[in-house]
């Protein structure tokens, strides 16, 4: 029987809800900072008006929730704060880039926004080049917030029961612990970023200044978004052409680093960190990517010398590497203008950047897709099969693997990864014929539902403020259920529905 | 001794061979001309979705210069930006004179023409597509946008404070209650 939500339900909903909204809508002092350091008078009005509005939305919420000190978040109350706080986010971080007037629409703008916070990197923004410092930085901490996780903000702020905590960390698609507790294991994730960001940004400005040519403040401004959104895995870049602009190969080279190091499991980060570095080699996830990164590299390769677009070998590796790197951290950094895929790249070669976004990277990480454990998993299982098959029948065949710690494969493990799997397949195909609804050709809607859903930001073209609304709400769909792994999308589902018809 | 020619039926002047040989010589050279210079200024979009039917071949580009000049030695790179996509183009230092500003925000940039040599990948530049500039025309001086505030913006932004003081006064006074 399902149970209609109490008031007390809704309370504890508004009351977390509210603690997200100020955290996120604090953010937006960053970006007020930028316009005093730039000069820009107007994005400071913009800005003061989406802070403002936050605080009253969010502060209003803790009001109306009047939940008394201590009270603590169910499994249900858990899945919906997050999946709904990540909506009330991307409304309210909408609203500064709506009034910088490069948005045809405020959906074009709530789209860059949860293209921002889910770490995807389709944009409809119109005019990019021209765009303010401060809304061009307001792009990139989004996914900086978002892939370290809005929630994970909160609990690194403003929780401090760990019981409720946990619920709220495991709905923003993330089940692993690094610490005992919850809370420092937040903590923990913000000052490895933070760190990283440092010693990133200072990688991307010398780079910037040295290899690229650009002026020391721009290069630095430059440092911070790329870094942000590469670390992040979300691919939004200050100008239009991604990182095409920079024409540099040691620049695209640091990217590549920064998209690499982002997209590995925080659990990882923390071996490497406390001094277990063969932990990195190890683990079931580094070995699938390696298999799956050598797979897809040779079809991009094969691919692209079927064709006749680049003369020699180190000019197609190096624009096949780079997509493909990009596209399997689901970051989405281009050094190919959106259209080439289509008209430059023979279809295998389309196929492979097509299979990496869609196998997506490492579990507990900025990353989006199925994810490498999963892949894994499968793959483990049907090995394990194969052998039961070749093996005597009293035999007891078992398997192990490395993530973390040895751990055997169970049928419960394998049944929950390909459920997932199932559930992101169903996502590109629905995508895909919603696209193809619109009367685009299948292979170019399968391409931008996978890149929405996975959380990558590749285009083909196809992505523009001129595509139809309910295209733009699907990949909003898709990126956030994408980002999230459906389960707390399916609760709020859920939590809406029982209000109707629960008991 | 002269050479009596029809073309498409119309019965030329009776050329001696040297004329004849000086016309085939300037109509090889049109042909040619045609074959490798395009005197309209080309789209991006048209650049980038008919790359292989422009690989290798003059064109003639015009747009707005936007990000930085990024600088590399005698050369610099240049990103030129038509409304539609912004394309790199390679250009010795010495081409740059006339460019003076880059657009960005409350910035117009100069409006370039470009007369260059179309690369669809590269091979100088790691296969990237880009222009090689023969020579580069200013068409119109960038300048200063100015960008106002406007008073609607001020006054939400007023309510906003208005309702968030309220809000902090009801908790203030609500704290204050509980207290007692």
């Amino acid at each position: 029987m399902i149970l209609k939500p109490q008031i007390r339900d809704l309370r504890i909903i508004a009351h977390f809800l509210g603690k997200i909204v100020l955290a996120y809508g604090a953010m937006m002092a960053a970006p007020i900072v930028i316009s005093v350091l730039f000069g820009e008078r107007v994005p400071i009005i913009d800005f003061s008006i989406g802070l403002l509005l936050s605080a009253c939305v969010g502060f209003g919420l803790l009001k109306l929730a009047d939940v008394p000190q201590g009270a603590e978040a169910s499994w249900m109350h858990g899945m919906v704060v997050v999946s709904g706080g990540w909506l009330v986010c991307m409304a309210l971080g909408a609203v500064p880039l709506y009034l910088s007037g490069h948005f045809v629409s405020y959906l074009d703008a709530c789209f860059e926004a949860m293209s921002g916070l889910t770490t995807t990197g389709l944009s409809l923004v119109q005019d990019l080049d021209h765009l303010s410092h401060a809304a061009n930085f307001w792009r990139h901490l989004a996914p900086f917030v978002g892939g370290q996780g809005i929630i994970v903000v909160v609990l690194s702020l403003l929780v401090k029961g760990p019981a409720g905590a946990f619920r709220l960390y495991v709905g923003e698609a993330r089940d692993e612990k690094i610490m005992p507790n919850v809370i420092e294991t937040a903590k923990f994730i913000w000052k490895v970023s933070l760190l990283y960001l440092a010693f990133g940004t200072a990688m991307l400005t010398a780079a910037g200044v040295w290899a690229v040519g650009m002026p020391l403040k721009e290069s630095f401004f430059h440092g911070i978004c790329i870094f942000m959104a590469g670390f992040d895995t979300a691919g939004f870049a200050p100008r239009s052409q991604s990182i095409i602009y920079y024409q540099s190969g040691i620049y695209e080279v640091v990217t590549l680093v920064t998209m690499i190091w982002g997209f590995f499991n925080f659990n990882l980060h923390y071996a490497v960190w406390s001094g277990k570095r063969p932990e990195l080699w190890r683990d079931i996830e580094t070995r699938t990517f390696l298999v799956s990164l050598t797979l897809v590299t040779a079809m991009v390769c094969v691919g692209l010398a079927q064709g006749d677009t680049y003369l020699n070998f180190s000019a197609a590796f190096r624009r096949g590497v780079y997509q493909v790197i990009s596209g399997h951290t689901t970051t989405g950094y281009m050094t190919i203008y959106a259209p080439q895929f289509l008209t430059e790249w023979k279809p295998l070669a389309l196929i492979g950047i097509l299979v990496a976004m869609a196998l997506g990277g490492y579990t507990c990480s900025t990353a989006g897709g199925i994810k490498m454990l999963r892949v894994g998993v499968i793959a483990k299982a049907f090995r394990e099969d194969v052998k039961r098959f070749l093996t005597a029948d009293s035999a007891v065949v078992t398997t192990k693997f490395r993530h973390l710690r040895d751990l055997f494969l169970d049928d419960k493990l394998v049944r929950s990864s390909a459920l997932v799997i199932i559930a992101f397949l169903l996502l590109y195909f629905i995508g895909a014929v919603i696209g193809c609804y619109y009367g685009y050709p299948f292979l170019n809607s399968l391409f931008e539902s996978t890149s929405a859903a996975a959380t990558v930001g590749f285009s083909t073209g196809m992505t523009q403020a001129a595509m139809p609304v309910a295209l733009k709400i699907t990949y909003i769909v898709e990126m956030w259920a994408g980002r999230l792994e459906f389960i707390s999308v399916l609760v709020l589902g859920g939590f809406i529905i029982s209000f109707f018809r629960g008991k | 001794m002269g050479i009596k020619c029809q073309v498409s039926g119309i019965r030329l002047k009776t050329f001696r061979p040297f004329k004849l040989f000086l016309f085939c010589c300037l109509l090889a050279t049109c042909n040619l001309q045609l074959a490798t210079v395009f005197a309209q200024p080309v789209q991006s979009n048209d650049l980038i979705a008919n790359a292989k039917s422009y690989d290798g071949k003059t064109v003639e580009y015009e747009g707005e210069l936007v990000g930085d000049i990024l600088r590399r030695k005698d050369f610099a790179w240049l990103n030129v930006y038509d409304g539609q996509n912004a394309i790199g183009v390679w250009s010795s230092n010495a081409l740059l004179a006339p460019v003076k500003w880059a657009g960005g925000y409350e910035k117009k940039g100069d409006m370039l023409g470009i007369n260059g040599i179309f690369h669809r990948a590269c091979p100088e530049h790691g296969g990237g597509l880009d222009i090689h500039a023969q020579s580069i025309v200013l068409l119109k001086e960038g300048s200063r946008v100015l960008r106002p505030i406007e008073r609607k913006r001020v006054l939400w932004l007023g309510l906003l404070l208005g309702v968030l003081a309220c809000l902090l006064i009801i908790h203030i006074l609500q704290q204050r209650q509980r207290a007692r």
